[in-house]
């Protein structure tokens, strides 16, 4: 212990140097959310946010059509998704520990972490194109919901199961005790424990579901009229944004970081108001 | 046989999709807003998504109609049968680039532009293009090449252009919508290619003439057949419309039909037709019914007749007359099952 | 017999739980069915070709400048993100005081928010400009002799890319290290501050090096999530084809294989390019597969082993 002052000095260092790392890692997010915002506020108008896109010069227009078919993604996502997740779920948190369990929760984990370009690659090949061997629906909102779903359930399969497991084992005991059958015990009394859990965990993984682009390639095409049919393409505010993006219309540009400040705010307030709400609840360990 | 004809329902709202070449993009989406101003209840979505992403939606029957700046090839025809082709427009391609303090009417021949594309020419200043420009003082900066990423029309006429100028890029490249590129940077869409060129300097890259005017990029000079230096204009683009004298029917073989290098003192070399590709029976498609078919045919046939006059602000040639006239005949062929389609216009 | 409810519940829960399951068979097969002409065609050539042109006169279709792209492009994000993500999860789990370390924690997981595309967005039009004229100019101006700042500078390219897969790593490796290393026993701390060790010494010496295969899991999950990033990269990496895509310098644009399936597989007017790009996708699952079953067994082991830390 010879060198204290070098030792110090160390030390100090050390912690400068983790503020350096968290300093490095928030500044791009500071940078994405200033121009996002500096860029995308200009555009904003009613206007811009319910009528159709325009072809570009003098006549822009707006992304009603992709703000519409991003909710009705969302909607039709969830509407697979969720129940599908939360029963998955429920099995890995209440009968997990036999063998089956433990594979089927590994092939959950390993989906989670799934390219997503791969999911729309196979939701094309297999649902999209109307050749035989595929189901047919074409470039429409459901072939969109079914890959986005492919996204969507593993992750509420993974929260659903971490709310679950949060519940105390009294409760379960207490509800067989007064007779209460093992499925009666989990649907009724198990899940509403854990609601507020699983509340959270849907909403993450819908905010996240609502952001991505890769699998709406391969299977939304993108449209520039409001929802036409559940057999027609769809546009959508991601895909929107991409298509925005690599045009050299300044408009177009424009509008793209106009549909960017729509699609943030709504991914980033789902997370911070989630986030908020829980932080009381579930402390330092319940977040994954 | 045709046994009846369908006329279109004026009060039933009709959706229409389409999808395909960027390079029509401009026209075609302002002959949609045009023809929907005018028929409120014909709804046309159009997606720029690629000439050769457009042909498989038609193949996969994902969309009522395609457009291309390639004809169908042979393989394309085996998995469309009784496609039709349907000239639509035509427009130029220019060679943009962004070099500081050099503007338009950098003078460039085809075998220059290949030996640029093919990483043969990799600076400004190489003998090649100084000499073909004596009195402009050329930077010594490296040559960025800048080219579609996706499969394209625009790539397959300007592929075919350096292949009919360069006899060895014909053998190591050939024309196709996609290329496997040996130098650049690749970038989606023609939108995407004139963004980047616009973005970035000492870039190389070819875009539809309505881009590049658009964002007044500047243009090089390409010799022509007569040996002329041609700036990339409407009048030069639509003087290689004029020569063209015979063309397939619209049921016919397009796969080698090209408008590049046509005959003329002040002719534009690279030139083309972009076509909408739509099936000759509209029943194989499962999207439509007669009704939705005869809004498309109606469509069709206004685009080319009155939908020409949308062309010229926009930097495209309006079709000569003898191409509208095979045009119309095609539509005229288009029929639902057993029914004619009635024209109403 | 009645079968009991309890028994239906367990069946059909049971058979749900198989989603992901049935997911993962699916796109295997179908990659593996639709990738069978070109690899019938190509054979091994496919994974070590570099040529690629899918004009039917000249068709030739080997994939190894992407996987080379998606290797060198990942390499970049770990080799500058997780050091960052491990100074993070050491700053919050070691050393901040505990009234920041929510906030910041919050900060850096919402980076994990943000969609793809808008980081596509800012890199296209923001980040690329300040990695041109901040890193690459000077990069290449001084150490242009050096093959990988060799080219010119741009910012549609490899360095690019690989700084934004850096940037979306970092929520994923810094959350799991900072799990990682509070997994590591309160006791190996109390031991090394009480024979008179600093915080650094504690940290480096101790609680580190207890944690290192979860971290080392962490930073392979991290592998695991550049690989398989699309958008973000389809918008800055330049989209090159064929030779040209082979990643020779950080100052070159290149195509890793889940951009080129991106911006190129809706083109399937030739069976033989479409199945070509169908195999790249199996070479991603395969590649995306792999890395993701070692991370999950690196990860599940340490931190069941060491105090239920996740539960």
């Amino acid at each position: 212990m010879s060198n204290y002052a070098v030792r110090r000095f160390k030390d100090r260092l050390f912690f400068f140097l983790g503020i350096a790392c968290i300093v490095l890692a928030v500044l791009p997010l500071g940078s994405i959310l200033l121009e996002v915002i500096v860029k995308g506020l200009p555009t904003l108008s009613l206007n811009f946010l319910t009528t159709v896109p325009g072809p570009g010069g003098a006549n822009v227009g707006g992304i009603g059509p992709a703000i519409q078919g991003s909710l009705i993604l969302i909607g039709l996502t969830s509407l697979i998704g969720i129940p599908l997740g939360v029963l998955s779920g429920i099995y890995l948190a209440e009968y997990g520990d036999a063998p089956y369990a433990r594979v089927m929760r590994s092939l959950n984990d390993v989906l989670t972490e799934f390219p997503s370009i791969v999911v729309g690659l196979t939701v094309f090949l297999v649902v999209v194109l109307k050749v035989s061997g595929s189901v047919g629906l074409g470039f429409s909102p459901l072939s969109g919901a079914i890959a986005l779903s492919f996204i969507l359930i593993p992750i509420v399969a993974r929260t659903a199961e971490e709310a679950i497991k949060l519940v105390p084992n009294a409760l379960r005991e207490a509800s067989m005790a007064l007779g209460v059958r093992k499925w009666r015990t989990t649907l009724s009394i198990v899940l509403s424990v854990a609601k507020a859990g699983l509340v959270t965990g849907i909403l993450l993984a819908v905010a996240r579901v609502a952001g991505e682009t890769a699998p709406l390639i391969l299977t939304v095409l993108g449209n520039t009229h409001f929802f036409e049919g559940f057999n027609e393409p769809l546009a959508a505010l991601p895909l929107q944004i991409y298509q925005d993006a690599l045009s050299a219309d300044p408009g177009i540009q424009a509008r793209a970081w106009g549909a960017a400040l729509i699609l943030i705010l709504v991914v980033l307030s789902l997370n911070i108001v989630v986030r908020l709400a829980t932080r009381g609840r579930m402390g330092n360990s319940g977040r994954k | 046989m045709t046994t009846s004809t369908a006329v279109v329902n004026p009060t039933v709202s009709v959706k229409l999709t389409g999808a395909g070449s960027t390079f029509i993009n401009p026209v075609l989406q302002a002959m949609i807003s045009a023809y929907q101003a005018a028929t409120p209840t014909v709804a046309i979505n159009y997606q720029s998504v690629g000439s050769g992403a457009g042909i498989s939606a038609l193949e996969g029957h994902t969309v009522d109609f395609a457009a291309s700046d390639a004809p169908l090839q042979a393989a394309d025809i085996a998995k469309a049968p009784n496609a039709l082709t349907i000239p639509t427009t035509i427009g130029a391609e220019a060679i943009a680039y962004n070099v500081p303090g050099i503007a338009s009417n950098l003078h460039l021949t085809g075998k220059v532009i290949a030996d640029i594309f093919s990483g043969n020419v990799t600076t400004w200043n190489n003998p090649e293009i100084q000499s073909l420009n004596t009195n402009v003082t050329l930077p010594s900066n490296s040559i960025l090449v800048v080219h579609r990423s996706d499969s394209s029309g625009t790539t397959f006429v300007f592929t075919g252009y350096l292949s009919q100028e360069s006899a060895g890029w014909n053998k190591t490249y050939g024309q196709s919508k996609t290329i496997g590129w040996p130098v650049g940077l690749g970038a989606n869409g023609n939108a995407g290619v004139a963004g980047v060129v616009q973005g970035t300097t000492y870039t190389i890259g070819y875009v539809e003439l309505d881009y590049a005017i658009a964002n007044k990029m500047t243009v090089a000079s390409v010799e022509n057949n007569a040996g002329n230096w041609v700036l990339p204009t409407l009048a030069s683009s639509a003087a290689a419309a004029t020569s063209v004298t015979s063309l397939p029917a619209g049921n016919g073989v397009w796969s080698t039909f090209n408008l590049l290098n046509q005959p003329g003192a002040n002719t534009y070399p690279i030139v083309t037709f972009s076509y909408i590709l739509v099936y000759k029976d509209l029943s194989v498609n499962t999207d439509l019914n007669v009704n939705s078919a005869d809004a498309l045919v109606n469509f069709l046939y206004w685009a080319v007749n009155t939908g020409q006059g949308q062309a010229q602000g926009l930097s495209y040639v309006p079709l000569p007359a003898n191409v509208v006239a095979i045009d119309v005949a095609t539509i005229q062929s288009i029929t639902f099952g057993t029914t004619a389609l009635a024209i109403q216009q | 017999m009645k079968i009991s409810g309890d028994r239906i519940f367990n069946v059909v829960s049971a058979v749900v739980a198989a989603t992901a399951a049935v997911i993962l068979a699916i796109t295997a097969y179908t990659l593996a069915t639709g990738s069978a002409p070109i690899l019938q065609k190509e054979g091994l050539s496919f994974f070590t070709g570099i040529m690629w042109n899918p004009n039917p006169a000249h068709e030739v279709f080997g994939a190894l400048p992407y996987l080379e792209g998606t290797l060198v492009t990942s390499a970049i994000a770990l080799i500058i993100g997780v050091p960052l993500s491990l100074g993070i999860a050491i700053f919050l789990s070691e050393m901040s005081p505990a009234t920041v370390r929510v906030p910041i924690s919050y900060l850096v997981e919402l980076l994990a928010a943000v969609p793809s595309v808008i980081y596509g967005l800012w890199g296209l039009f923001v980040f690329r400009f300040y990695v041109k004229d901040y890193l690459e100019i000077p990069l290449n101006k001084y150490l242009g002799w050096i093959p990988a700042f060799k080219g010119t500078p741009y910012g549609l390219d490899v360095l690019t890319a690989g700084l934004i897969l850096a940037i979306m790593i970092i929520p994923t490796v810094s959350s799991i290290s900072r799990e990682v290393l509070r997994a590591v026993p309160n006791p190996i701390r109390e031991g090394a501050y009480s024979i008179g060790a600093t915080r650094w010494e504690v940290v480096s010496k101790w609680v580190v090096s207890y944690g290192r295969s979860g971290i080392f899991g962490a930073a392979i999950l991290g592998l695991g999530r550049a690989v398989g990033e699309t958008m973000a990269v389809t918008m800055v990496i330049g989209n090159s084809v064929g030779p040209d895509a082979i990643p020779t310098s950080l100052l070159k644009p290149s195509q890793t294989m889940a951009s080129l399936i991106a911006s190129n597989v809706r083109d399937a007017s030739d069976p033989l390019s479409f199945s070509a790009y169908i195999g790249v996708g199996l070479m991603l699952l395969i590649l995306g597969l792999s890395i993701n079953v070692i991370a999950q067994v690196m990860v599940t082991r340490l931190l069941k082993v060491k105090g239920g830390a996740v539960e």
